[in-house]
């Protein structure tokens, strides 16, 4: 062994399962590509459900339509803070830093800046410089763009991936990594709501590109797909909605699956 | 009473600290202070801290309450976390900030061929990510009040990309491996610093911020 797989094998961090809750007028929904939203439950209620079945962070992403209807997730982020103490990130019409501090001071650990990072990607540096790189994530929507047989190439989409931006996501992401992000929240948007599993060559790619962790995103349909992101994309985290939200399948079974295929995760009594 | 008072120098996670004390002990008188005298009457202190080490030191000297935390580390329970934990020593290498050398050390920066800058990626290695970010074990080095009721090796939630290395091995009472071995708790007498954030993890944290209020040195 090398002096870094000894390193390597000395490495006690667990990799971490992440549960996203999309959240509007002051509830829980789940759609397919933000369209037939279906009511998903309380923010509280499956905050703690998810708590207390072993999510290592949740992630709370705002789909408010409208900057007027911004701010009703700040009492909702302040009531799950009270409750549960675990990492929470919340994203979705983050555009200037003091829509950061808003929801920084409701309660939030971390704020994920998407659309607005690719507008004015000095937000990220700024917000970085000021809260510390822990507290900003940057969410990339990626779309593959090379045809079949082409070396894989991907596009940075904003908008819920309706629009191009022509910015390469791996260029992107060592950008945003240079710029300050602390964690990239990485989403297929060819993937998202599918139940295919990740992109993982755009995961691994995007995962290799970068020092800092990356988190996966787009297409869970089952625990393999989830360990696939860990093993072959070395994804630093999972995220998923929908497999949990509906009671497929514990955080506790997800995790107790990819512990028999040698991950480590942070198992809870 | 048992007042806490949680020093808030402008930096920092004073609010989820103070959420997750509330949670854990909910009888006592939990105080986010900002004001010397404040720390100076509370029966214990609380001592957060995030963000860039430079911000941290100067924001706590602008603040006046540099000397009102060196007072209470001489004789009253105080508990520092993450930066909170990092300040104590010596010095940081973090930009070669002089810090409150209550405790002999340097601060570190996760550095070496385990944690390179990964531009061309190896097929057979992963390289470790700056920052150490997520749950990771926490072996106990020794017993000490605060880890009542926490088993060894359970997992607390980190995010740092700087450690604390005390001078004297005697003062760590927790060890996390993320490339190698680095402390990620020390105690002595009324101090007690963890570099980890009992306040995001979950049970085992509250269960750490309750043994805190109840502890007497």
């Amino acid at each position: 062994m090398t002096a870094v797989d000894t390193a390597l094998n000395d490495n006690a961090l667990t990799r971490r399962i992440i549960p996203c809750l999309d959240v509007t007028a002051g509830r829980v929904v789940k759609g397919v590509n933000f369209v037939d939203l279906v009511d998903a439950g309380d923010p509280v209620e499956i905050a703690q459900r998810y708590n207390e079945q072993g999510a290592d962070e949740l992630t709370f992403l705002d789909i408010t339509a409208t900057s007027d209807e911004r701010d009703v997730i700040l009492p909702i982020i302040e009531s799950v803070a009270k409750q549960v103490f675990i990492p929470l990130t919340v994203g979705g019409g983050v555009r200037q830093v003091g829509d950061i501090q808003r929801l920084l001071n409701a309660g939030a650990d971390k704020v994920s800046i998407n659309s607005a990072a690719v507008s004015n990607p000095s937000l990220v540096r700024e917000a970085a410089d000021y809260h510390g790189s822990q507290c900003i994530v940057v969410a990339m929507d990626a779309r593959r763009v090379s045809a079949e047989g082409e070396a894989p190439k991907w596009e940075i989409f904003t908008h819920g991936g309706r629009k191009a931006t022509g910015i390469d996501a791996l260029e992107w992401a060592r950008k945003m990594a240079r710029y300050g992000a602390g964690e990239l929240l990485l989403t297929s948007m060819d993937r998202d709501g599918t139940k295919a599993g990740f992109d993982l060559e755009l995961t691994r790619a995007v995962a290799d590109a970068v020092p800092i962790p990356v988190i996966a995103s787009g297409g869970v349909g089952n625990l393999q797909h989830l360990a696939d992101g860990v093993t072959l994309g070395r994804a630093s985290a999972v995220l998923a909605a929908s497999i949990f939200h509906y009671g497929e399948y514990t955080v506790q079974q997800a995790k107790e699956f990819m512990a028999a295929q040698g991950i480590k995760v942070r198992l809870t009594a | 009473m048992n007042t806490i008072a949680i020093v808030d120098y402008g930096m920092g996670n004073f609010h989820s600290v103070a959420r997750a004390l509330q949670a854990a002990a909910p009888n006592a008188d939990i105080q986010i202070c900002r004001k010397a005298q404040d720390i100076d009457r509370a029966s214990r202190v609380v001592f957060p801290g995030q963000g860039a080490m430079r911000d941290c030191m100067r924001t706590l000297e602008v603040s006046g309450l540099r000397e009102a935390v060196l007072r209470a580390a001489r004789n009253k329970p105080l508990l520092g976390v993450c930066v909170g934990e990092q300040m104590l020593f010596t010095v940081s290498e973090e930009g070669d900030v002089p810090c409150l050398d209550i405790f002999p050390g340097v601060v570190k920066r996760f550095a070496g061929p385990q944690f390179a800058s990964n531009d061309t990626p190896s097929q057979e290695r992963e390289l470790l990510k700056v920052p150490h970010m997520g749950w990771n074990q926490v072996e106990q080095q020794r017993p000490h009040p605060l880890w009542a009721g926490i088993p060894d090796k359970t997992h607390f939630y980190f995010v740092h990309s700087y450690y604390a290395a005390p001078a004297d091995e005697s003062l760590t009472v927790g060890v996390s491996h993320y490339g190698l071995r680095f402390t990620c708790a020390v105690a002595a007498a009324n101090i007690f610093a963890v570099q980890f954030h009992p306040e995001k993890s979950a049970s085992p944290g509250l269960r750490l911020y309750r043994n805190f209020v109840d502890w007497n040195p």
